[in-house]
């Protein structure tokens, strides 16, 4: 067990010219829920992209668990215990809600079957099939989403959609859960809903959580630690209060 | 409770062809006699059934345009029907013989599928289209320009000629094993990550989808089962020409699958049924420079069905009357109004920001090479 | 040396009529982001249009009315089959645009039936250069098509609408805020590529003088293949796409063991340019956003 759940070291990628992000070191415990702020253009989904393998760092490297993440396609790192949301929804719309949690359940060790078996209707598909349902459905509960699980995703309401992802990600059974946004667009109701369950999931799941916001009312609320992006570099990180009141963040908030 | 009434439904559409198959077979086997141009028809609707199904799994579920799907079925007809006609004369014509060269046809046209699926890794849309397209007219080049010996080049390769009173109910078995077989995939785990790949493949590869691994499968087993229909058609034709699996007719098998509504099975079936059945019957009442007509119909209703079910303005008139079978499935799940009763009123509006983030990530990604960006987020 | 004389020539000619069908192709997929498979077709609507005013023995007033006719109907399939499905997936739009060329093709066998129809428009003759026998007709749509390319070029580059189209190719809702009409650029550039296709039709014709239905069907896909080895939505790269196209099809016609295989050839090179450059050669990388 390595003492940090998610370590970054001088991560850092550049386009062209251009460096997104540089010399990042995140260091993230077990069970935390650690914020990634900052203001638009700082870098955070890159952040993101890059421990998701979609992009590849140009400097640097990244740990989880202790391991090195070398070259992996997103699918890899995704089975390796990353899982993330997006912060433009990315749900398979045209399938239901249930179904959607399904896709991330298919990869449990769990619930393997083969696809010989699946196409010759084996008893192991049947089981197997029934025991998925059975889990997207619990998921489904946590984030209130039951009721509607034979819906089609795209027909949900922003604020569902975005916890299906949610979900959906979840349902991977992950390490860590990177969200992107994840109460862009909901309502204060719905914001302090959504914390609420963040919070249950770290408990009940013993997840470590990495999230990216604009709310500074949802991040101070939630997060253990926090670390502040601007410009790709880090401009500050540490406890979440002390961060934000740190004259330097205020002023690239507010611009200076 | 609501699975189980699901689940019957789903394979109704193999009972009604089992059930079918078995009443004629039965009439068949004791002794009545079918009238010759009956029978080539349903061996005919059963071949376009094959091949709309099979197609449907990369068309309508994996979602991408295959232009080559004569290409697959030509591999299939020329490989199967020259071991059948190196067979026969070894082993007589029996089903041993046939079984044989069906399991060559189809395992040479998965082959043939490895290869589009390759591509079908890089590419996406229009691409992938064009370079199915391609590889159905190198295929039928190849075949035009072979040998005589080989497989007849121009001339076309002869067959062996099955019993015709026999051929029709090996060829329902074979739609039978098809439709259990894409059937029982699409609903199950592997089918659902089709689906994903369909839906969004970034969301897909992030939900730990192996994208490459799905997209090979389908296009293998779609290339397989076309495979196996071109075996199919060898032995119902007596003889195979290159010319028969051009563009066109890759055309018409997306008719099929288009008119029947994408990711629909039983559209599929039911459309390639009725077009085949058309073509037969329009083929007499037609001929001459009339037989264009019917390519004009299907110009017609693949233009119409097509923008009745896609065009954004007509979605309300969608909504309205629905074309039953006809229409895209898609279109027809419609969210039962029940499900969202706590609608949160203006919050469900999408924030419009443009954030730098994403006019950074524009740039390079290792992944994702496809020079064409799929739908994106509909 | 005449071989390679008169195989250049042809291959370049032959290149020219592949690169002006591409730029169709390519202006509308860079505009329109649409593969517009009607295209082809429009080179054979292109043709008959000519056989049909040569009646009157003018070349020219039936070169004109072609070009006119394929104009109107460019911009009429764009209004009736695509514009209702602007914002639709792409593969529906696709579907539509084959379901657009197979009817062109069928309504032109209805019209004119099925037997091939004769139009000469001009009979250029032969010269001999070099020692090689020459068509005069293929030296004729070299100069007139690299001419053609030329004011395209300068026109995209220098107007005020060609900069408006490539605006719209770059970012379709970023231009419409600009202030640009996006439909009617779409329109206009229909046009561009119809008269283009119409053009192209007249140069087949003045290769062989023979005219079927089908006749653009064959060019129209290996012009696609052009402009997509050339680099989709790129000018230039439909340009290079072509002649390099042309000169391997007229190379591969005169070597007499592989000359059958002509067409699997050309697919063949296709998808290994696809497999390892994806954007073709001039092409730009676009990624999705993630």
């Amino acid at each position: 067990m390595a003492e940090y759940i998610l370590e970054t070291k001088d991560l850092g990628i550049s386009f062209g010219g251009l460096k997104a992000a540089q010399n990042v070191n995140l260091k993230i415990k077990k069970n935390q829920i650690y914020g990634l702020i900052g203001p638009n253009g700082a870098g955070k989904t890159t952040i993101f992209n890059l421990l998701t393998c979609v992009y590849k760092p140009t400097t640097g490297t990244f740990f989880l668990d202790g391991e090195e993440i070398k070259r992996m396609s997103p699918d890899k790192i995704n089975l390796k215990g990353i899982a993330r949301t997006f912060q433009n929804i990315r749900l398979f719309n045209n399938m239901t809600v249930v179904r959607n949690v399904m896709v991330g359940l298919s990869n449990r060790p769990e619930y393997k079957c083969t696809i010989l078996e699946s196409a010759l209707r084996l008893p192991r598909h049947f089981k197997v099939e029934r025991e998925m349902r059975e889990k997207a459905k619990e998921l489904l509960r946590i984030f209130d989403l039951e009721q509607e699980r034979n819906a089609l995703a795209c027909n949900l309401p922003y604020g569902k959609q975005r916890k299906l992802e949610i979900a959906r990600a979840l349902a991977t059974n992950p390490k860590i859960l990177l969200l992107d946004e994840p109460a862009a667009g909901m309502n204060p109701h719905e914001t302090e809903d959504l914390a609420k369950t963040i919070r249950f999931i770290r408990d009940h799941f013993d997840m470590t959580v990495l999230l990216i916001e604009h709310d500074m009312n949802f991040v101070s609320d939630l997060c253990d630690e926090i670390t502040v992006l601007n410009f790709g570099t880090v401009l500050a990180e540490g406890h979440t209060r002390t961060v934000l009141q740190d004259p330097e963040v205020i002023k690239a908030y507010i611009g200076g | 409770m609501n699975l189980n009434v699901k689940k019957q439904r789903h394979y109704i559409n193999c009972i009604v062809i089992a059930l079918v198959t078995l009443v004629l077979g039965i009439l068949s086997l004791t002794g009545v006699r079918f009238d010759n141009s009956l029978l080539f028809l349903l061996e005919k609707v059963a071949i376009s059934i094959i091949l709309a199904v099979s197609l449907s799994l990369v068309v309508g579920f994996l979602g991408e345009l295959s232009l080559g799907h004569a290409g697959f079925m030509c591999v299939g007809a020329y490989l199967g029907g020259k071991v059948a006609s190196l067979l026969v004369p070894a082993m007589g014509n029996g089903l041993a013989a046939f079984l044989i060269s069906l399991a060559v046809g189809c395992a040479a046209a998965a082959v043939c599928g490895v290869i589009i699926g390759i591509p079908a890794l890089r590419l996406r849309g229009d691409y992938l289209a064009i370079v199915t397209l391609a590889f159905g007219e190198i295929v039928k080049s190849l075949f035009q320009n072979s040998s005589d010996e080989s497989f007849g080049g121009s001339l076309g390769l002869e067959t062996p000629r099955y019993n015709k009173a026999y051929l029709f109910i090996i060829a329902f078995v074979l739609v039978l094993v098809t439709l259990a077989v894409i059937q029982n995939l699409i609903r199950s785990k592997h089918g659902r990550a089709i689906t994903a790949i369909r839906d969004n493949e970034i969301a897909a590869r992030a939900s730990g989808i192996n994208v490459t691994k799905y997209k090979l499968l389908a296009f293998i087993l779609s290339a397989a089962f076309a495979g196996m229909a071109g075996v199919l058609y060898s032995y119902s034709n007596y003889t195979v020409q290159s010319t028969k699996f051009s563009y066109n007719y890759s055309i018409e098998i997306l008719v099929m699958v288009v008119l029947g509504g994408m990711g629909s099975i039983n559209g599929s079936i039911i459309a390639a049924a009725l077009i085949t059945y058309l073509n037969t019957k329009l083929a007499t009442v037609l001929t001459g420079d009339l037989a264009v007509l019917q390519n004009l119909l299907y110009a017609l209703i693949l233009i119409l069905i097509i923008i009745y079910n896609n065009a954004p303005a007509l979605k309300g008139f969608r909504d309205k009357y629905n074309l039953g079978v006809l229409a895209d499935k898609v279109i027809k799940k419609r969210l039962d109004p029940s499900h969202v009763q706590d609608d949160q009123a203006k919050w469900d509006v999408v924030p419009t920001k443009i954030s730098m983030d994403e006019i950074l990530s524009v740039d390079l990604t290792p992944q994702n090479f496809g020079p064409d960006q799929k739908g994106g987020d509909k | 040396m005449e071989l390679i004389f008169s195989t250049l020539i042809n291959g370049l000619s032959l290149g020219g009529i592949y690169a002006m069908i591409a730029l169709g192709y390519t202006m509308v997929y860079g505009i329109a982001k649409l593969l517009n498979f009607a295209h082809g077709d429009i080179i054979m609507v292109g043709g008959y249009l000519i056989y049909v005013f040569m009646a009157t023995n003018n070349p020219l007033l039936a070169i004109f009315m072609a070009v006119i006719g394929c104009v109107i109907l460019g911009i009429c399939v764009e209004k009736i089959a695509y514009k209702p499905l602007r914002g639709a997936s792409p593969l529906a739009v696709l579907i539509t645009a084959i379901g657009v060329s197979n009817l062109l093709q069928s309504l032109a066998q209805i019209i004119f039936g099925s037997a091939p129809k004769m139009a000469t428009v001009y009979d250029f003759g032969i010269v001999k250069l070099f020692g090689a026998t020459i068509q005069i007709s293929s030296l004729v749509t070299l100069v007139v098509a690299f001419a053609v390319m030329t004011a395209l070029t300068l026109f995209v580059k220098f107007t005020r609408l060609g900069r408006a189209m490539i605006a719209v190719s770059e970012d379709r809702s970023a231009a419409q805020l600009m202030g640009i009409n996006v439909n009617s650029i779409i329109t206009v550039t229909f046009a561009i590529g119809s008269a283009l296709a119409a053009l192209a039709g007249l140069f087949y014709l003045l290769k062989a003088p023979s005219i079927s239905s089908t006749l653009g069907a064959m060019p129209g896909i290996k012009a696609f293949t052009a402009a997509v080895i050339g680099g989709i939505g790129s000018i230039p790269g439909a340009m290079l796409g072509g002649i390099l196209l042309g000169m391997i099809e007229s190379i591969s016609y005169k070597i007499t063991a592989i000359a059958p295989y002509t067409d699997a050839i050309e697919f063949s090179i296709l998808i290994l340019i696809l497999l390892v450059r994806p954007t073709g050669f001039l092409g730009k990388k676009r990624r999705e956003k993630v």
